[in-house]
């Protein structure tokens, strides 16, 4: 079975210039994706060593707060902590101690870097080596940096993926891994989708607790729900999975790619595929006859946020009839996004980074008909007349998938069918 | 070190945000790495403000640290003055900034550009949100502020509003309202509202100040006295009793005699005295939050609605001289702390009818079955509402009398629960009848999960109930039955029991009397 060629007619943006932008980012750190991972990881626990800012950053990103004690803290360095190093370490210790005491259901412990740890050089590769040897078998301890030096947003999932990639045991087996955290319900379906297609052994990663992780080898093959993980990518590649390449699974058109990828390289009959996939397509493409209709020939306009921006914008140019004017994304791995980038028509601005006055300029002259863009920029942009749509709530809700699709292009209509409902 | 859940305060550069977010014309330069750009969402979001916070953040990278973060500094400086134009430069760092010692207050000095520059100096890694504010505000008047002749007619200045801050907005329109009324100009309201302009030439312009939050504008109060001789009053006009005190202290550092009290806007007294309130009698209440509010909040529980203050506290330490002293007042000991796990267990060993509190002791009351009221930030989006409601001033004690009755279950409903307590519709766990009752079943899940921790408490303590004072325990209305529990137990510990029966619950009820 061929990958349909009708995909790569044209290379749409693969080669569009992209416009590289410095200065002012309006976008979270690393260390939001805790907010996610702490709810898939059910026996985690993160543990920031940072700043107050630190930890007003977590809760006030986590908006709701989940109030069930969450799975997460952040240990607050103080003057004395800054002033010599020994005294930190130590610190950490008893901090963990206290931690481990308290909440005995903890299998996985990470240190997460921030900037000021970062910054002082608090060395947290040898302090999780240290408490791992200290708590083993019972504890694991990993460290990453969430960093806003270093990370931007969903970049603090790749890095905390890539930090367990070494502790991942080796098979033999061809098993498929799933890459990302998804929201189970989303999980299950693809789960079952590909136990339809007659793939065995598919496991997903992060795995809900540490004894169902996957297992890694030269026979195994993952394949990204999420585009931000490079460094995952390439951590899972230097232990011999081999990277199945394919669009992102948004809409209906998304979905069916990405599952025909995999179905190629596990030789699934073409005739079972189509069997399988008809139902939920037909599902996909009923829900989002409704809603694209809507959307259609209307303009959009990204600022970065999460890397998702080139798959969904794929998605709303090609699935809902969109227009995309810019397509900004805060980081563009092209070993990663080229499959999107290729589908995608050419005509945006492609821009990676951000210096967001200038990228509010150019906004503001295009006059797009949505704009996507974080909670800092929305409302001042409604309040100038714009429609937005917070961009966090593509990272927060079930979106991937063919029984989703509906639901994500609603994402997108809710504020402009607002905005016509509203006579205020 | 010390480990954090959830946080009362920010770092104390938001609290600069907050003074300069406020403010008109006045743009503040932070030294921040990505990220810490988040801080704008809580006035976007919470605040539902409709313009970004005047705020140009570096954004400087690992790669940076290694170059020049200076140079990047004074390049955001010069570009936020070309766009933004304003009339005064804060300039500062945030905590990872402060780390890289790039010191933004004389770089922006070299730039000389045509406006006042205002360096801030906050330590990250010591002080909080509250100080951010307050240290701002200070800097801001004594950097801009110049001596002006005093206006003809008596006039005051109102300090300490700031964006973010717990019901400023309608605060001051009452405050305003009040003093109009009461023959008092209102020459300024700083830092919401006014430009550098104002402070420059403006703010000396009054007799007095009207210290509205001393958590933001002590500091700036105290500078203006010794410096302008402006006197400044220390009543906190919040509650019936405040205000009246708050005029009379007006009278006396003005030396007009023939304040107005107007108070045909006032209904609250009316509304507590009349009979439907006599169940408010010693309902026992918990109080916690910043201490300005924590204080006006103790006088009005106790003489405004007759409550019963079991226990109290803040969270800001620069006040907690004030909330201990307090406390050994009312015979308590006062809770310091910024962590709300310790905030939660106080409560949780008092058992109290009503929480006033922030927005943790929200959520800490819907873990424990304890109704709330929020008093203090910080605050949730649905507690910044789009209606008039002032916790200042006559109306504001209109709005607190609604605001703490409303979670309450009401007079004669809870006699009907304590008469009808098997009802299968009409039960204790439903919750109070004019309020939705679906938290109900976390409700129930709470109370199991604290039983089970409970009876293994009990074990150790070999204490045991019988089951029919168990029977008896359950035909408590849910709401007391936590304290019935305690005070039950307590009781028979100290009489030496080990044995609980329906006698010793009710031996331990007429003991607990009040």
């Amino acid at each position: 079975m061929n990958m349909t060629s009708s995909v790569r007619i044209k290379s749409g943006c693969s080669d569009a210039p992209i416009l590289k932008e410095r200065g002012q980012n309006e976008v979270f750190c690393g260390l939001t994706g805790i907010i996610w991972l702490h709810r898939k990881m059910q026996d985690a626990f993160f543990l920031v060593v940072g700043s107050r800012t630190c930890a007003h950053l977590l809760q006030s990103a986590a908006g709701v707060m989940i109030f069930a004690e969450p799975r997460f803290g952040t240990a607050i360095l103080e003057e004395k902590d800054l002033a010599g190093m020994a005294d930190a370490q130590e610190e950490l210790n008893s901090q963990v101690e206290k931690l481990l005491d308290r909440r005995p259901e903890i299998k996985q412990l990470f240190l997460v870097g921030s900037c000021p740890s970062e910054v002082i050089k608090l060395d947290l590769s040898r302090a999780a080596e240290r408490l791992t040897l200290k708590y083993a078998p019972k504890v694991r301890v990993l460290s990453y940096s969430g960093s806003g030096i270093e990370t931007t947003f969903t970049q603090g999932e790749d890095a905390c993926l890539a930090s367990m990639v070494r502790t991942l045991e080796r098979t033999e087996n061809p098993d498929l891994i799933l890459v990302g955290a998804l929201p189970d319900i989303v999980e299950d379906q693809f789960l079952c989708i590909l136990k339809q297609l007659g793939i065995k052994n598919v496991t997903t990663f992060p795995s809900k607790t540490k004894d169902s992780a996957p297992r890694i080898g030269e026979n195994v093959k993952f394949v990204l729900c999420q585009p931000f993980l490079g460094d995952t990518r390439e951590a899972l590649q230097d232990r011999g999975a081999i990277h199945i390449a394919a669009p992102f699974p948004f809409g209906e058109e998304g979905t069916t790619l990405w599952l025909k990828a995999i179905a190629n390289e596990y030789d699934v009959d073409l005739s079972l595929f189509e069997k399988v996939t008809e139902a939920p397509r037909n599902r996909a493409k009923k829900a989002l006859e409704g809603i694209s209709n809507k959307l259609s020939g209307k303009s959009v306009f990204f600022f970065p946020d999460s890397q998702l921006e080139i798959p969904l914008a794929r998605f709303l140019v090609r699935e809902c009839g969109m227009n995309a004017l810019e397509v900004g994304s805060p980081y563009i791995n092209k070993k990663i996004v080229m499959p999107d980038l290729e589908m995608l028509p050419n005509g945006p601005v492609i821009s990676e980074g951000q210096d967001v006055d200038s990228q509010l300029d150019r906004c503001r002259k295009a006059k797009p008909d949505l704009t996507i863009c974080g909670m800092g920029l929305a409302n001042p942009l409604e309040a100038e007349g714009m429609a937005t749509k917070w961009s966090i709530e593509l990272v927060f809700s079930p979106v991937h998938g063919y029984e989703q699709a509906g639901d994500l292009a609603g994402l997108f209509y809710r504020p402009i069918k607002r905005r016509e409902l509203l006579k205020v | 070190m010390k480990l954090a859940v959830w946080t009362y305060e920010g770092p104390p550069h938001v609290g600069a945000m907050r003074v300069v977010t406020a403010m008109k014309d006045t743009h503040y330069v932070l030294h921040a790495p990505q990220g810490d750009t988040y801080a704008d969402l809580l006035f976007t979001m919470i605040e539902r403000k409709d313009a970004r916070p005047p705020v140009t953040y570096t954004t400087f990278k690992a790669r940076d640290l290694g170059s020049d973060t200076a140079e990047l500094f004074k390049q955001a400086c010069k570009e936020a003055y070309d766009r933004f134009s304003p009339k005064a430069l804060v300039v500062g760092a945030s905590c990872t900034a402060e780390l890289i010692q790039d010191d933004p207050g004389g770089l922006a000095e070299a730039l000389a550009l045509p406006v006042p520059t205002i360096p801030l100096e906050l330590p990250s890694y010591q002080r909080k949100e509250n100080y951010g504010a307050s240290e701002t505000f200070y800097q801001i008047i004594k950097t801009l502020a110049k001596p002006a002749s005093k206006t003809d007619k008596i006039s005051c200045n109102i300090l300490g509003p700031t964006a973010l801050g717990f019901r400023h907005r309608d605060d001051v329109t009452e405050i305003e309202r009040v003093l109009l009324e009461s023959g008092i100009d209102v020459n300024l309201v700083a830092p919401m509202g006014a430009s550098p302009d104002d402070i420059t030439k403006k703010i000396g312009k009054a007799h007095f100040n009207v210290m509205l939050y001393p958590e933001v504008a002590e500091t700036a109060c105290r500078f203006l006295e010794k410096e302008f001789r402006q006197p400044y009053t220390k009543n906190i006009p919040i509650g019936i009793g405040s205000t009246a005190d708050f005029l009379a202290e007006i009278s006396n550092i003005t030396g007009l005699d023939k304040i107005n009290f107007d108070k045909t806007r006032l209904r609250a007294d009316w509304w507590s005295r009349s009979i439907d309130s006599t169940y408010f009698t010693g309902k026992q209440v918990f109080i916690f939050g910043d201490a300005t509010h924590v204080k006006t909040s103790v006088r009005i529980a106790k003489e405004e609605m007759g409550f019963e203050v079991v226990g109290l506290g803040c969270y800001n330490r620069e006040f907690a001289r004030d909330i201990r002293s307090l406390g050994k007042d009312l015979g308590l000991e006062s809770l310091i702390t910024e962590d709300y796990l310790e905030v939660e267990s106080a409560i949780q060993n008092l058992q109290p009818e009503l929480i006033l509190g922030t927005q943790m002791e929200r959520h800490i009351g819907k873990r424990l079955g304890i109704p709330c009221a929020v008093i203090s930030a910080p605050f949730h989006v649905q507690d910044h509402p789009a209606r008039y409601s002032p916790q200042a001033g006559w109306e504001g004690a209109n709005v607190i009398f609604d605001t703490w009755v409303h979670p309450l279950v009401m007079g004669l409903e809870e006699h009907l629960l304590n008469m009808f307590r098997e009802d299968f519709e009409f039960n204790d766990g439903a919750g109070p009848s004019h309020l939705a009752s679906h938290g109900n079943q976390s409700l129930k899940g709470s109370e199991e999960n604290s039983t089970n921790e409970h009876l293994q408490d009990l074990k150790k303590q070999d204490l045991v109930w019988e089951k029919d004072a168990e029977l008896e325990l359950k035909k408590i209305p849910f709401f007391v039955r936590g304290k019935a529990r305690r005070n039950t137990e307590n009781f028979a510990k100290e009489k030496g029991v080990n044995s609980i029966s329906r006698e010793t619950l009710y031996e331990a009820k007429a003991h607990y009397a009040r």
